[in-house]
C-alpha cells in the first residue's frame, strides 16, 4: 500500500479537460510521462479524419527544448547534423543528433523562432546531454515542454478550419512558421505534421490551451473536425515513412546492447547530415562510417496479402534470416500491407526477402511466409501535402 | 602513420615528455619538445628559488627501456645505494626495512607477506609496458586474458586466487591480517595510498601497493640529486636530435576536420605538426588545449570526470644542522606512520577538505647521503607530507594548519628540530597545480577504476585520442607516475606502431 501511495501519477496535459471529456473508452497510454490517448472512440474514423478532413492531436508530451543566445546556431550546428545556419528565421527543419560514435540519439523538428532563438521538439529527454554539449558555448538551454501547448491540426480540411478561425494560412509553405495573436498570446502556426498530408502544428503558451482547443472546434465544426489518438497516427505516420525513436530505433543512450544502436545511416536518415558545415557531434565516427559502410539498412516493404506484419522477422530466399520489421499496417490510403524494417546489408539490396508472420485468426496462430517488395517511402503522399496555396476541401 | 619527414610536437618536457620525444626522435621523426618553464624535467626540477627541492625527491628507478634506450648511464647519470626505509617510532623504538626484510618481532610475517606480494607485482609488471587492453564490443573472453595476461602458468593456480582475492581489496585488511607490528602496518598503509587520493581503509587500495612494488620495491636517490635525471635525460634528447623549446607554453592544440594541424604558443606563435604528443595533464589537454567546441560531448563528459585530486603537500626545510629523529638512520627513507589507523585518521579530514590534524609523510634528507647538496652547510629536509585537502574552503587558512600540523608532528619525532629550521618552502595541492602543472601525483588519480583500458579514461586509454594525430603521453596515461618514464616511452610505442592514426 504505501508503495501505491508514493506511486506518481501520470501527467496530464493542458488540454486534459478536453481530451479526457472526449475520450469515450478511457484509452490512454502512457506517453514520456504524460497520459495520451490512445484512441477516442473509433480508430477508423480518427484515420478517415486525417485523411479526408481535419484531425486533433494532443503534441503536449513532446520533449521541447528553447535556446537562446548568441551562440545558440552554432551550438546547434555543433550538436545536430544538419546545416542549422542555412535554417532561416521562421523556418522548421527535421533534424538528428549523435553520440561520440555516430548513434542517433534522436530525431526532432526544429523551429527558428529568430537569430538567436530555436525550439526543438523531440520524443525523448535529453537535457543532461544538451547542457555538456554547451560547454564553451554562450546558449541557454530550457526544457519547455511544460510551458508550451501544442496541438497538431492535420487533414486536408485544415487550412480552411484556420482560416474559419481567423488566420490564413494560404501562402504558408511546408517547414515555415506564422505568428498571430491568440486572446493576448503569441500562437505560432508551422507548417509541419506527422502525417504526411496538408497540417499544420500550433504553439501557444499552457493557460491558453483550452481556448484554443475550443476555439478550433468551433471553426472545424462543418469540417469533420474530430480529436484523434496515437493509435490512428500511428498509421498515419506509417503512411508517410516517419520514424519514431524507440519503435523504429533505439536511441544510442538508452540501448543496452551494444549492437543495439543505429547510425544515420541506418536508418535512412543519412541524407540529413551536412558534411561540408564543419565539426559536429559524431562526424569523425559518421566519416568513417561513410568510408567502410554500414551494417544494416532501412527499408520501406510492401507485403502481400493485407496482415499486418508487426513484430516480424524477415528471411532471405525464405531461410536466412537478415532483419526484422520495425512498424507495420494494413494501410487503407495505400491499399498494401506496409512496414519499416531493419535489413542487414547487403540483404536490402535482395528481391527474395521474406517475412514470417505469425497470423492469429479466432485464437489460433497460422504462420505465413510472405513476399515483401521494397517499395519508396512515403508509402502514400498526397500532393495537398506540399501545395501551396492549399486547395479548397 | 609515423614517417622519416613526420614533425612531431611534445608537449611538456617532464619526464614522461622527453621518453616521448626521444624515442620518435630516434625512430627520425621530427621532434620539438615545447616546454613552459625555463627547464625541462617538470616535477624533476625545482622551479622555486635556487636549493629548493623539485616535487619528487626519490625515484623507484626509471623504466629500465628508458634507461637503456636514453643511454642514461653513459651520460653520467648515477643512483645512490637503494635506500632503506625507517618507520619511525615516537620512542625511538625505530623499525627499519631494506631488501624486504624487516626488523623487530614481525619480520618473518613482514618477510612472507613481502614475497608473495612481489610475486603478484612481478606478474603485473609487464602490463606496465605495453598499451592496455582494448575494451571493444563484447565477446572478449576476460577469463582467458585473465590468466594468460597475469601470467598464472607463472604463479600457479593456488597463488591465481589469492592474487585475485586480494587483488581489489584495501591494503588496510591486508596489512592488519598479515602483520601484527603497527609500525610495519602503517609503513604499509602510507606508502599504498602514497600520492593517491584515498585511505588504507578505501576499497582498492591494495593494486596501489603492488603497483608501487611492480615499479620497484625500493627508492633511490639521484646522484646530484633528482635534477641529474633531467639533465641526462635532456642530454639524451638532445643527442637524438629534439628541438627543445624553454618557455614555450602551449595555448591550443589546433585541428581540421578531426585531425590535429599543429600548435598556438601563448604568444600567439603558429606551429605545424603531423603528430602532437601531449606529455601533460590530459584533463587540459582536452578541456583548455583543444577546447570543448572542438570536443565531442561524450569525450568531453569522460574528460571532465577524470578524476585529478591531489593530496600530497610539499615541505622542504633549510636546516642548520643535522636534526635527530631519535636516533634514525638520516640516509634511510624515514616514514612517519605509526599505524594503521595513524593514515586513515589523516585522511578522513580530507574528504571534508579539512586539514588533518596529524600527517602522514615521507622524509627525505638528501644531504645526509650527499652533502655538497647543501650549497652553504647544513642540510635539507625534504618531505611529502600526505592528506592535505585538494579544494578547501578557506585555501590560506587550510596552509597555514597544514604546515603547523606538519611541523608539530616533526618536533614530535626530531624534538628540537624547528630550531634548526633557516627556511621553509612549503606548497599544498592547489600551489603545486598552479606552479607544476600536476594536479596530482600521476596527473590523473590512479585507481582501479582509472586504470589500464580506462585511464584516462575508455576513449583515449590506448595512447591514441579520438582526435587524429593527438597522442598522450603523461603519467595521466596508463601505466601512471613516478619517476619512470614509462607512459611516455609506451605512447611513444604507439605512435611508432601507427595504430589509430
Ligand atoms: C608533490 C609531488 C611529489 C612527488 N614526488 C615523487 C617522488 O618522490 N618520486 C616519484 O617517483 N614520483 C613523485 N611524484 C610523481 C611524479 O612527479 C609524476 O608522476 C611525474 O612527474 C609525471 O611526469 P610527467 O612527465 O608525466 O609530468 P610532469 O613531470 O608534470 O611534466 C609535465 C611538464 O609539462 C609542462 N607543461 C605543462 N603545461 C604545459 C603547456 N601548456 N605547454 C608547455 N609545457 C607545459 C610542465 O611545466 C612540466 O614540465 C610526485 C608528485 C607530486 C605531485
Amino acid at each position: 500500500m504505501t508503495g501505491l501511495k508514493r506511486a506518481t501519477q501520470l501527467l496530464t496535459t493542458p488540454f486534459h479537460a478536453r481530451t479526457s471529456a472526449a475520450n469515450l473508452q478511457g484509452r490512454w497510454g502512457p506517453w514520456a510521462g504524460y497520459r495520451a490517448a490512445l484512441c477516442f472512440g473509433d480508430v477508423d474514423m480518427e484515420y478517415t479524419a486525417i485523411r479526408n478532413a481535419a484531425s486533433v492531436y494532443d503534441l503536449c508530451p513532446m520533449v521541447k527544448y528553447r535556446f537562446t543566445g548568441p551562440d545558440a546556431e552554432a551550438y546547434l550546428d555543433h550538436l545536430t547534423v544538419r546545416n542549422v545556419a542555412k535554417l532561416k528565421p521562421g523556418s522548421v527543419h527535421y533534424t538528428l543528433w549523435c553520440d561520440d560514435e555516430g548513434k542517433v540519439l534522436d530525431d526532432g523538428t526544429l523551429l527558428r523562432h529568430g537569430p538567436q532563438e530555436f525550439l526543438l521538439s523531440c520524443q525523448e529527454r535529453h537535457l543532461p546531454w544538451m547542457l555538456d554539449a554547451a560547454t564553451g558555448y554562450d546558449v541557454t538551454i530550457a526544457d519547455v515542454t511544460t510551458e508550451i501547448a501544442a496541438l497538431s491540426l492535420q487533414g486536408p480540411t485544415s487550412a480552411a478550419v484556420l482560416r474559419l478561425a481567423g488566420w490564413d494560412v494560404s501562402d504558408l509553405r511546408p517547414f515555415r512558421m506564422l505568428k498571430v495573436d491568440f486572446g493576448g498570446a503569441e500562437l505560432t502556426i508551422s507548417r509541419t505534421g506527422f502525417t504526411g498530408d496538408l497540417g499544420y502544428e500550433l504553439w501557444t503558451s499552457a493557460d491558453h490551451a483550452l481556448p484554443l482547443w475550443d476555439h478550433l472546434m468551433a471553426a472545424g465544426a462543418l469540417h469533420g473536425i474530430r480529436p484523434i489518438g496515437t493509435d490512428a497516427l500511428n498509421l498515419a505516420r506509417l503512411d508517410a515513412g516517419f520514424l519514431i525513436a524507440n519503435v523504429d530505433f533505439i536511441p544510442a543512450d538508452q540501448a543496452l546492447r551494444h549492437d543495439r544502436a543505429r547510425s544515420p545511416f541506418e536508418i535512412g536518415l543519412d541524407w540529413l547530415i551536412d558534411w561540408t558545415k564543419g565539426h559536429f557531434n559524431g562526424r569523425r565516427a559518421l566519416v568513417a562510417e561513410r568510408a567502410a559502410g554500414s551494417e544494416w539498412a532501412m527499408v520501406g516493404l510492401d507485403i502481400e496479402g493485407n496482415v499486418s506484419a508487426e513484430g516480424s522477422i524477415l528471411y532471405l530466399g525464405k531461410k536466412k534470416e537478415v532483419g526484422y520489421i520495425t512498424s507495420a499496417a494494413w494501410s487503407p490510403s495505400a491499399k498494401r500491407s506496409i512496414a519499416l524494417a531493419q535489413i542487414r546489408r547487403p540483404y536490402h539490396e535482395s528481391a527474395d526477402i521474406w517475412v514470417e508472420i505469425y497470423a492469429q485468426r479466432e485464437l489460433q496462430y497460422a504462420k505465413l511466409m510472405l513476399k515483401a517488395d521494397q517499395t519508396a517511402r512515403p508509402f502514400y503522399e498526397p500532393a495537398r501535402r506540399r501545395t501551396t496555396p492549399p486547395q479548397a476541401f | 602513420m609515423l614517417t622519416r619527414s613526420s614533425e612531431v610536437i611534445v608537449i611538456g618536457g617532464g619526464v614522461n615528455g622527453l621518453a616521448a620525444a626521444t624515442r620518435l626522435a630516434r625512430e627520425g621523426a621530427r621532434v620539438t619538445l615545447l616546454e613552459t618553464a625555463a627547464q625541462t624535467g617538470g616535477a624533476m626540477a625545482a622551479r622555486g628559488a635556487a636549493g629548493d627541492m623539485p616535487l619528487a625527491h626519490l625515484t623507484p628507478g626509471l623504466d629500465p627501456r628508458v634507461a637503456k634506450g636514453m643511454a642514461l648511464e653513459t651520460r653520467g647519470l648515477r643512483f645512490h645505494a637503494p635506500l632503506r626505509d625507517t618507520a619511525l617510532d615516537l620512542g625511538g623504538d625505530h623499525r627499519t626495512v631494506a631488501g624486504g626484510l624487516a626488523s623487530g618481532a614481525d619480520a618473518a610475517a613482514w618477510a612472507t607477506l613481502h614475497q608473495r606480494l612481489m610475486r603478484f607485482a612481478s606478474v603485473l609488471a609487464p602490463f606496465r609496458a605495453m598499451a592496455p587492453p582494448r575494451l571493444k564490443g563484447g565477446g572478449n573472453d576476460w577469463g582467458a586474458l585473465m590468466r594468460h595476461g597475469l601470467g598464472l602458468r607463472a604463479i600457479g593456480a593456488r597463488e591465481f586466487r589469492e592474487l585475485l582475492r586480494m587483488v581489489l581489496i584495501n591494503a588496510a585488511d591486508v596489512a592488519e591480517d598479515e602483520l601484527n607490528d603497527p609500525l610495519l602496518q602503517g609503513l604499509m598503509a602510507h606508502d599504498a595510498t602514497q600520492g593517491a587520493w584515498l585511505g588504507p581503509r578505501s576499497p582498492n587500495s591494495l593494486i596501489l601497493y603492488l603497483n608501487r612494488l611492480a615499479m620497484g620495491a625500493q627508492m633511490r636517490l639521484p646522484v646530484g640529486g633528482m635534477g641529474s635525471v633531467a639533465k641526462a635525460m635532456t642530454e639524451a634528447a638532445t643527442a637524438a636530435g629534439v628541438t627543445i623549446r624553454l618557455g614555450a607554453r602551449v595555448a591550443q592544440i589546433e585541428t581540421l576536420e578531426g585531425r590535429v594541424t599543429g600548435v598556438v604558443l601563448d604568444d600567439g606563435a603558429r606551429l605545424l605538426a603531423d603528430h602532437v604528443v601531449s606529455a601533460i595533464s590530459p584533463k587540459a589537454t582536452f578541456l583548455d588545449l583543444i577546447g570543448p567546441r572542438g570536443l565531442e560531448t561524450g569525450l568531453l563528459r569522460a574528460t571532465r570526470d577524470i578524476r585529478a585530486r591531489g593530496a600530497t603537500a610539499r615541505l622542504t626545510l633549510r636546516l642548520n644542522a643535522a636534526p635527530n629523529f631519535r636516533g634514525a638512520d638520516l640516509q634511510s627513507r624515514m616514514v612517519i606512520a605509526p599505524s594503521v589507523n595513524a593514515v586513515e585518521e589523516a585522511w578522513n579530514p580530507v574528504k571534508y577538505g579539512e586539514v588533518p590534524k596529524r600527517p602522514v609523510m615521507e622524509i627525505v634528507i638528501p644531504t645526509a647521503t650527499e652533502p655538497e647538496l647543501a650549497p652553504d652547510g647544513g642540510h635539507v629536509l625534504s618531505a611529502l607530507v600526505q592528506c592535505a585537502p585538494h579544494d578547501p574552503a578557506k585555501p590560506k587558512a587550510a596552509k597555514t594548519a597544514m604546515l603547523k600540523a606538519t611541523m608539530r608532528v616533526l618536533e614530535d619525532y626530531a624534538p628540537g628540530l624547528g630550531e634548526m629550521v633557516s627556511a621553509t618552502h612549503f606548497l599544498m595541492p592547489w600551489e603545486i597545480e598552479a606552479e607544476y602543472g600536476l594536479s596530482n601525483w600521476h596527473h590523473a588519480e590512479l585507481s582501479v577504476e582509472q586504470m589500464l583500458f580506462n585511464r584516462p579514461n575508455h576513449a583515449t586509454a590506448q595512447y591514441a585520442t579520438p582526435i587524429a594525430g593527438l597522442w598522450l603521453g603523461s603519467a595521466g596515461s596508463h601505466p601512471g607516475g613516478g619517476i619512470t618514464g614509462a607512459a611516455g616511452w609506451n605512447a611513444a610505442g604507439a605512435i611508432i606502431r601507427g595504430k589509430a592514426v
